[in-house]
C-alpha cells in the first residue's frame, strides 16, 4: 500500500515535468480597433517578485486584445501620487500601481493603486494576501479587477482550460490556466478522450472516454482525482452538457437504437429521454436560463440546429443557410448561439444573433471545431488545424482580437473554457 | 500589430519539479493515470485439428487467413450507413458463425473520416455500427450476441487527409469475445 502511494506520487511528479515541455504557448494573432493605452508601472517592493507580477498582469491586458500598453517609466508604488502630467506625456489613459509586502504573517500583501490619468483620480486600490506559490494566481486577479473596472464586464485571467493533447500513443486530459500556464493532467489514456465540459461550479469535467473500446461518459471531480460513470449503457454514451444547476448532464445515449437525446442526474441516476427522432440527435447544450436544449440532429436531412423546451413541447429548427450546421454553443447572456457551419467545403466558427438570426463567419480557416465561450462572453474558443497540426485558437465576439494556443509536437484538441472563479 | 508573448514558465515548473510539491493552494487537478489493463482473454478450449481441416465454425477459423472470418472490416461510402453488396458474403459467413457459437459475442465498432464534428461523427459511426449489427441479425445473430458502439473519428486506420485515407476510415469493425 505505501509502496502504491510512492508510486502515484512519483507518476503525478512524472506528469508534471513532462507538461512542463508540453506547455500551451498563446500568440496574439489580432487585436481590437480601439484599445485603451494602460500603463502598468513596476511594483515597489520585493524585486524579483513585484517583476514576476507585474510581468503576468501586463501579458493578460495585452492578451486580451482591448488595452495597449505604454511604460509606465519608475516604479509606482500605491501609496504614491502618480506622475499625472509624466504618464499624459507618455500617452497613458490609465495607470497602475502597487506595492509587495511581507505580511505578519510571513505570506505576501500585494496593494494595488489603479488611476485615471486624465481625470487624475483614483480608480480603486484593492489588496490581496497572497503565498509565493499564489503570485500567478495573484496577478491573474489583479488583472481582472483591472479589467473589470475598465470595461464593466467580469475579467476572465483567473479562469481555467481543459484541452485534450494527443501525442503518439497517448491522450492527456489537461487543465491549464487562461494564459496556458501552471497545466496538469486530469486523465492520461491510451484511448481517446472527448467532449470536456465543465460542471457550473468548476468543480468538476464530464468527458467521454473510450478507455474501455467504447464512449462511456465519466465525472470526474478534479480536485481529488475521484471520477465515476455517469452514462455506460448498451451501446455509445457521448456529448455530455451540465444543466445550468450541475445537478443533470443531457447526454447522447444509443440503448434505444441511433443516437439519441437523454438526461441523466450528475450521479449517473435516472435516465429520461428528452426528444425523438429517426434519425441523429446529438451535441446537446442548455441554454444559460435552462428553457431550452440547443442540439445538432439530421432529421431534415442534413445536420442542423435546432432547440427543444425543456419542459416539453415543440422543437424548432434554428440554422436554416447551409447544408452542415453542428456543434451550437450558447452565450453566457443567452443571447447568441456560436456553432460550426460547413461553408464550401470549409467547416468554419460562427456566430447567431437568435433573436435577430443575424450570422456571422468568425473564422478564415478550414477545420474549426468545438467552440467554447469564455464565461464573460467576450471571446471564444475553438479548435482548429494550422500546417496539418491541431491547434486552439480564439475569437473575440466581434471577429477582431485573435489569439493562437498551441503545444509544441503535439495535436491540442477539444478546449473548454471553465466558468468564472468567484 | 503582431507580438509574440511566451508565456512559458517551463523552467519554474521544471525546478517544481525537482524540489517541492506544488503548492496546495493553486488547487492542482488531481492527476490520475489510466492506461487499459490486461485485456481479458476468455477463449473457450480449442479442439486440435490439423490445420487444413479447420472447422469453419470453430474459434480457429477466426485466426485462420483462408477462412472470410478472419476479414473483420467492411466499408461505407461517404455520408452512406448503407452495407454495400460486396460485404454481404462476409457478413453472412460471420453470421453464421455466431448462430453456430451462441455463446460468443461480439463488438461492432463504427468508425468515420475526420471531416465535420467530432461528436456528429460519433453518431455517424454508430450508424454504421447499426446498420452491421441489423444485417448480422437478419443473418442468424441473436440481439443478445452483438453490441453496436462508435469510435467516431477518434481511431482512424489511415492518417492522411486524402480521399483514399477517408474511405479506410469510413468502417464497421467487428471484435469477437476475447478481442475486446
Amino acid at each position: 500500500m505505501r509502496f502504491q502511494r510512492l508510486f502515484l506520487a512519483c507518476a503525478a511528479a512524472l506528469a508534471l515535468c513532462s507538461v512542463a515541455r508540453a506547455q500551451l504557448t498563446v500568440e496574439i494573432t489580432g487585436a481590437g480597433a480601439n484599445r485603451l493605452p494602460v500603463a502598468i508601472a513596476d511594483f515597489t517592493g520585493e524585486r524579483i517578485v513585484a517583476q514576476a507580477l507585474t510581468s503576468v498582469v501586463r501579458a493578460d491586458l495585452e492578451r486580451s486584445g482591448l488595452f495597449r500598453l505604454v511604460d509606465g517609466g519608475s516604479p509606482l508604488s500605491d501609496s504614491a501620487t502618480p506622475p499625472y502630467e509624466d504618464l499624459k506625456a507618455r500617452g497613458a489613459d490609465v495607470v497602475a500601481g502597487g506595492s509587495v509586502a511581507t505580511a505578519a504573517d510571513g505570506r505576501h500583501e500585494t496593494r494595488v493603486r489603479l488611476s485615471d490619468v486624465q481625470k487624475q483620480a483614483m480608480l480603486g486600490n484593492p489588496a490581496y494576501l497572497h503565498s509565493g506559490a499564489q503570485l500567478r494566481a495573484t496577478a491573474h486577479r489583479i488583472a481582472d479587477f483591472i479589467y473589470e473596472k475598465l470595461t464593466g464586464e467580469p475579467g476572465v485571467f483567473s479562469t481555467r482550460i481543459a484541452y485534450v493533447v494527443k501525442s503518439t500513443g497517448r491522450f492527456e486530459l489537461k487543465i491549464a490556466d487562461a494564459d496556458g500556464s501552471n497545466d496538469q493532467a486530469a486523465l492520461a489514456s491510451r484511448e481517446p478522450i472527448i467532449s470536456p465540459a465543465w460542471s457550473p461550479d468548476g468543480t468538476k469535467l464530464a468527458y467521454v472516454s473510450f478507455e474501455a473500446k467504447k464512449p462511456v461518459v465519466y465525472v470526474h471531480d478534479l480536485a481529488s482525482g475521484r471520477r465515476h460513470v455517469a452514462a455506460n449503457f448498451k451501446g455509445s454514451n457521448s456529448a455530455p452538457a451540465w444543466s445550468p444547476d450541475g445537478k443533470q448532464l443531457a447526454v447522447v445515449l444509443t440503448k434505444d437504437g441511433s443516437s439519441q437525446l437523454y438526461v441523466v442526474n450528475a450521479d449517473g441516476s435516472g435516465v429520461t429521454r428528452i426528444a425523438t427522432s429517426s434519425g441523429i440527435d446529438t451535441e446537446p447544450r442548455w441554454a444559460p436560463d435552462g428553457q431550452f436544449i440547443y442540439f445538432t440532429s439530421d432529421r431534415g436531412g442534413s445536420p442542423q440546429i435546432y432547440r427543444t423546451a425543456r419542459s416539453g413541447g415543440n422543437t424548432e429548427r434554428v440554422t436554416f443557410e447551409g447544408s452542415y450546421n453542428v456543434t451550437p454553443r450558447l452565450s453566457p447572456d443567452g443571447k447568441s448561439m456560436a456553432y460550426i457551419t460547413r461553408n464550401g467545403g470549409r467547416f468554419q466558427l460562427a456566430l447567431m444573433d437568435l433573436a435577430s438570426k443575424q450570422t456571422q463567419i468568425l473564422t478564415d480557416s478550414a477545420k474549426d471545431e468545438s467552440p467554447s465561450f469564455a464565461p464573460n462572453g467576450r471571446m471564444i474558443l475553438y479548435a482548429t488545424e494550422i500546417g496539418g497540426r491541431g491547434v486552439l485558437a480564439a475569437v473575440s465576439s466581434d471577429g477582431r482580437v485573435k489569439q493562437k494556443l498551441s503545444v509544441q509536437a503535439a495535436d491540442v484538441r477539444e478546449p473548454a473554457w471553465g466558468p468564472l472563479v468567484r | 500589430m503582431r507580438a509574440l508573448i511566451s508565456l512559458s514558465v517551463a523552467t519554474l515548473l521544471l525546478a517544481a519539479c525537482g524540489s517541492q510539491p506544488p503548492a496546495p493552494e493553486q488547487n492542482p487537478a488531481g492527476v490520475e493515470s489510466r492506461t487499459p489493463g490486461a485485456v481479458k482473454v476468455d477463449t473457450p478450449p480449442v479442439v486440435q485439428v490439423k490445420p487444413e481441416q479447420i472447422d469453419p465454425n470453430s474459434n480457429a477459423a477466426l485466426r485462420d487467413p483462408k477462412s472470410p472470418l478472419s476479414k473483420r472490416s467492411i466499408y461505407f461510402d461517404y455520408d452512406s450507413y448503407v452495407v454495400k453488396d460486396e460485404f454481404q458474403t462476409l457478413l453472412a459467413a460471420h453470421g453464421k458463425f455466431l448462430a453456430a457459437n451462441p455463446k460468443m459475442k461480439m463488438l461492432i465498432q463504427g468508425n468515420a473520416d475526420e471531416r465535420g464534428s467530432r461528436e456528429y461523427n460519433l453518431a455517424l459511426g454508430q450508424k454504421r455500427a447499426e446498420a452491421v449489427r441489423k444485417t448480422l441479425t437478419l443473418l442468424g445473430a441473436r440481439e443478445d450476441q452483438l453490441e453496436a458502439v462508435s469510435l467516431g473519428e477518434e481511431k482512424p486506420a489511415c492518417t492522411a487527409s486524402s480521399e483514399e485515407c477517408w474511405g479506410k476510415n469510413r468502417r464497421g469493425d467487428m471484435l469477437y469475445s476475447g478481442e475486446f
